[in-house]
């Protein structure tokens, strides 16, 4: 449908670039400006593909390139040398001097083979290829009115000769037939994972304490993120400070460890006495100051991890919801909607921090069905 | 040099023939070995996304080689001794494994991050220039819908990329998808659970990172790259768009040949886009993961960034007040979802209905293989600025906290200029926008009714100075008339009451409110044919007297 016509145009004509000023004169034009020297046309100045250089040009553009293309042979050959030769010395490439040196070497020598070949086929392409512009036809892409004409005839024709159109009992059925086709792939994802249920209304809290005080018990000890030690009130003292607890015993015991730490994960914070102002309520759920407060997130459920000592704010370094640790970690500025979900704590006979209860309320960002 | 006839190599013949007699592929050689591509530099942008998928591809294999896509709980125990005896994934410890013990290996992780990043940079800016070039008008329509479809699936293909190491940064990724995915009203909680096969992080059995990974290296490579053929394709069956210079028309296509020389042309992009990469990777560091730890839901660090494309929707999320409504015991939360949703949806959907929505206000239902400059069509750049705007906004508002930190205001007052800047910065740039094109449309006009500015000073007998103007230059003059002046509108009622056609019911009226709005200040450019020797007087009305001339 398309042949070619292709029509040398003569000239120098480089298919010009769009934009910029209308050829300004800045300054005293010299007089020969005014009137050109040269005839249209000319095609002395060479500006890239279609210009036929004299042949000792050539010859020295030809040397050009065939120094870039032997630099990226050069480039290439060490690539492999390095490779074979030395990369592999003393039992093999580990670690991260070793790493970052062959980084350097593999990475250098292969960037210098692409460029150095891309360089010549530019100044190749640029200097040497007598190609012209040429000029060819562009085609209306619709069919013309003849073969629309019979196309849609025949469409019709073979609908009707299939029936298809006639019988409507047999479409009817046919479509009938797809639907429930279409949604049994769906149906397959189902087994994908299990359902939400009530997952995620409470955490690994929870349970500790419901064992723990079934153990006669105060509640489960808060163990520091990380040491995995249980945590006295005479450790954390100090007001201003900020510490990550979880739940005793949940790496042991959890199913899932990770997956309970992700929503057990609190964080404990030392506010004066004074400045604390307790929700109403919970007048009973701190420690001479030492509050916690799930670290996950309300907003999307990054961990809200910055604590600023003079404000008592809690920053989530995500998306920035703030957070006043001072009353019930209210939200002060922000994207996130709800307080960061509050744990109540005691002292037991030992001197230890403990958890009473769960989170009253599902920690993290808000769902649906969270109401 | 060549005779007539020339005879090819044998080894060429030879195989050209085998292909011929198989699949009659000689006819489709001779018809496109001369395919001619018109030449601007901005039409390589396309060819560096094109590249950058090439080199994702090669070097998303090797990396898939040692990657060993697993959830399960491994204890480290090798060469980045920082981390012996640190527990973590067996997909943490393999990325390590590539980084520190395959040879190349961190050669061909940081080429694939870093090609990933140029991937989504190229078609921004590939897109942007077919939409103020307005060359997705008909007939390209098809291949401007693929292409924003291609552009979305490269950001779930990104997310997924840079989520599989499973390091502290890219769970902190995770833990944002498992929140924007809780707050879909109905089927949210489901869709998490389903994604995750269970609770974040880990699921039940550990799904997470090996559905991740099937999905992005099988299922949107797969799709990418069937959109990418039919893209080239359908390039290749309309022929490429040209600028307005001289010798390109709606009829005719000049430039050079595919065969030789476009196709070493594009070979050596390939080979430039291929080499700019390497180097990049060889020197400057790319998503160091053995810096940010295997991931820890408990831990995070202060300026976590996603990839730059991603910026966008971080943005959105930080900046938006925190809305939600609880009734009827449900929860709604428009702080994540109006986020999540409209501003993509706005810039996605907006730039998908744009050809479609042009082609209905301006009645313009002609084919166009000739762009249009930007400031001949100064509503439709207007709107792709004030996009650009809303976006980039959004972009910065994504990194507020490094904003603040480094220009020394509140983190507090950041969010709130940006709250405001995203309304008010893109009216400002439409109306800005528009004005600059208008102004250049005016100085288009001048240049071909005047000609330009000669610097040459003229003193008439009178002891008047003026400058003389030269005509402009043919090729500039074919450029500058190229643009199409608004018609004259047709009146909304005839003589005789009738109103016109496609004016009628409140979509007619709508309509031809909005064609007047596209043409209403349009500034017609057109050869009058009384340039040439003109001279301008400056600040004195003109004597038909004698001038005589003091340069020369």
């Amino acid at each position: 449908m398309s042949e070619n016509k292709d029509q040398g145009i003569g000239g120098a004509q480089r298919p010009g670039e769009e934009g910029g000023a209308p050829g300004r004169v800045v300054g005293t034009p010299s007089p020969a400006a005014e009137r050109r020297l040269l005839p249209e046309g000319d095609v002395s100045a060479s500006e890239g593909a279609g210009e036929e250089l004299d042949e000792q040009s050539a010859k020295r553009a030809e040397r050009v390139v065939a120094a870039f293309f032997l630099l990226a042979f050069a480039a290439s050959v060490a690539f492999i040398a390095y490779y074979i030769g030395w990369s592999g010395r003393n039992g093999g490439m580990h670690g991260i001097e070793r790493a970052r040196e062959s980084n350097l070497w593999l990475g250098g020598t292969m960037t210098l083979a692409f460029l150095a070949m891309a360089i010549g086929v530019t100044i190749w392409v640029r200097r040497l290829m007598t190609s012209k512009p040429i000029v060819q036809e562009r085609h209306e892409l619709r069919a013309d009115d003849a073969t629309r004409e019979a196309f849609t005839k025949t469409f019709l024709d073979g609908a009707q000769e299939s029936g298809i159109t006639k019988r409507p009992l047999l479409r009817r059925t046919l479509l009938l037939a797809a639907a429930p086709l279409g949604l049994a792939p769906l149906v397959l994802l189902r087994d994908l994972g299990p359902l939400p249920e009530k997952r995620l209304r409470h955490t690994w809290w929870g349970e500790a304490v419901r064992k723990a005080q079934a153990e006669g018990k105060k509640g489960v000890r808060l163990v520091v993120d990380g040491t995995n030690k249980p945590l006295k009130v005479s450790d954390f003292s100090t007001p201003g400070g900020m510490i990550t607890v979880l739940p005793e015993g949940i790496e042991e015991h959890a199913e899932n460890p990770l997956n309970e730490v992700a929503k057990a994960v609190t964080i404990l914070i030392n506010i004066p006495p004074d400045q604390l102002k307790p929700v109403k309520g919970r007048e009973e759920w701190h420690v001479n100051g030492i509050v916690a407060y799930s670290k996950i997130c309300t907003h999307v459920g990054c961990p809200a991890a910055l604590y600023e000592q003079t404000t008592h704010h809690i920053l989530c370094p995500c998306h920035q919801s703030t957070f006043d640790a001072t009353e019930g970690a209210k939200v002060v500025f922000g994207p996130a909607a709800r307080p960061l979900p509050q744990l109540p704590l005691a002292q037991d006979d030992e001197g230890y921090l403990v958890a009473t209860g769960d989170f009253p309320e599902p920690i993290g960002p808000s769902f649906w069905e969270r109401g | 040099m060549s005779q007539t006839a020339p005879a090819a190599p044998k080894a060429i013949e030879g195989s050209l023939n085998f292909l011929d007699d198989r699949l009659g592929s000689t006819t489709f050689f001779k018809r496109n070995a001369r395919k001619v591509f018109p030449d601007h530099w901005s039409f390589m942008l396309g060819e560096i996304a094109l590249y950058s998928f090439v080199i994702l591809l090669l070097t998303g294999t090797f990396l898939t080689l040692w990657f060993k896509p697993s959830m399960h709980e491994v204890i480290y125990n090798g060469s980045y001794t920082k981390l012996n005896g640190v527990k973590m994934s067996e997909a943490y410890a393999s990325a390590l494994h590539i980084s520190f013990d395959v040879r190349g290996g961190l050669l061909m992780r940081q080429l694939h991050h870093w090609a990933a990043i140029l991937f989504m940079a190229s078609i921004m800016a590939h897109m942007l220039r077919v939409f103020f070039t307005g060359a997705y008008r008909k007939p390209r329509e098809l291949n401007w819908l693929i292409g924003i479809g291609m552009f979305t699936l490269g950001m779930v293909e990104g997310l997924f990329g840079y989520s599989l190491p499973d390091d502290l940064l890219s769970g902190t990724g995770l833990r944002i998808t498992q929140g924007v995915l809780e707050a879909i009203p109905l089927v949210g909680t489901y869709g998490y659970m389903f994604l995750f096969g269970g609770e974040f992080p880990e699921g039940d059995n550990g799904d997470l990172i090996p559905r991740l990974f099937t999905l992005h290296v099988l299922l949107i490579p797969g799709i990418i790259l069937a959109l990418v053929t039919a893209h080239m394709m359908i390039m290749w069956h309309q022929k490429h768009t040209a600028m307005p210079t001289r010798n390109q028309t709606e009829q005719q296509v000049y430039g050079y040949p595919f065969y030789p020389v476009f196709m070493a042309k594009t070979g050596a992009y390939f080979l430039f886009t291929f080499g700019v990469l390497a180097l990049l990777s060889t020197l400057t560091q790319i998503n160091p993961i053995w810096l940010f730890g295997p991931y820890d839901p408990g831990a995070i660090s202060a300026g976590s960034q996603p990839d730059f494309y991603m910026g966008v929707l971080e943005g959105s999320l930080r900046i938006m007040p925190n809305w939600e409504i609880t009734a009827a015991g449900h929860t709604l939360s428009l702080n994540v979802l109006i986020p999540a949703l409209l501003p993509l949806g706005l810039v996605f959907g907006g730039a998908a209905a744009w050809p479609f929505i042009e082609r209905w206000v301006t009645g313009d239902n002609r084919s166009h293989h000739v762009n249009e400059r930007p400031r001949n069509a100064p509503v439709r750049t207007g709107v792709g600025m004030a996009a650009v705007t809303f976006y980039g906004l959004l972009w910065l508002a994504g990194a507020n906290d490094l904003l603040a930190e480094r220009f020394h205001v509140s983190l507090f007052a950041t969010t709130w200029f940006f709250r405001f800047a995203i309304f008010i910065g893109p009216v400002l740039a439409y109306i800005v926008t528009k004005r600059i094109c208008l102004g250049l449309q005016r100085k288009d006009a001048a240049v071909i009714d005047h000609g330009v500015e000669s610097g040459i000073i003229v003193m008439s007998p009178e002891g008047k100075f003026s400058e003389r103007h030269t005509p402009v230059k043919e090729d500039d003059k074919i450029v500058i008339l190229s643009k199409e002046n608004a018609k004259p509108e047709a009146p909304a009622v005839d003589a005789s009451g009738v109103p016109a056609p496609g004016t009628k019911g409140p979509m007619g009226f709508l309509r031809s409110r909005l064609q007047r709005a596209w043409t209403f200040d349009d500034i017609p450019v057109e050869d009058k044919g009384h340039h040439g020797e003109h001279h301008e007087v400056e600040g004195a009305e003109h004597s038909g007297a004698e001038q005589k001339e003091l340069s020369r």
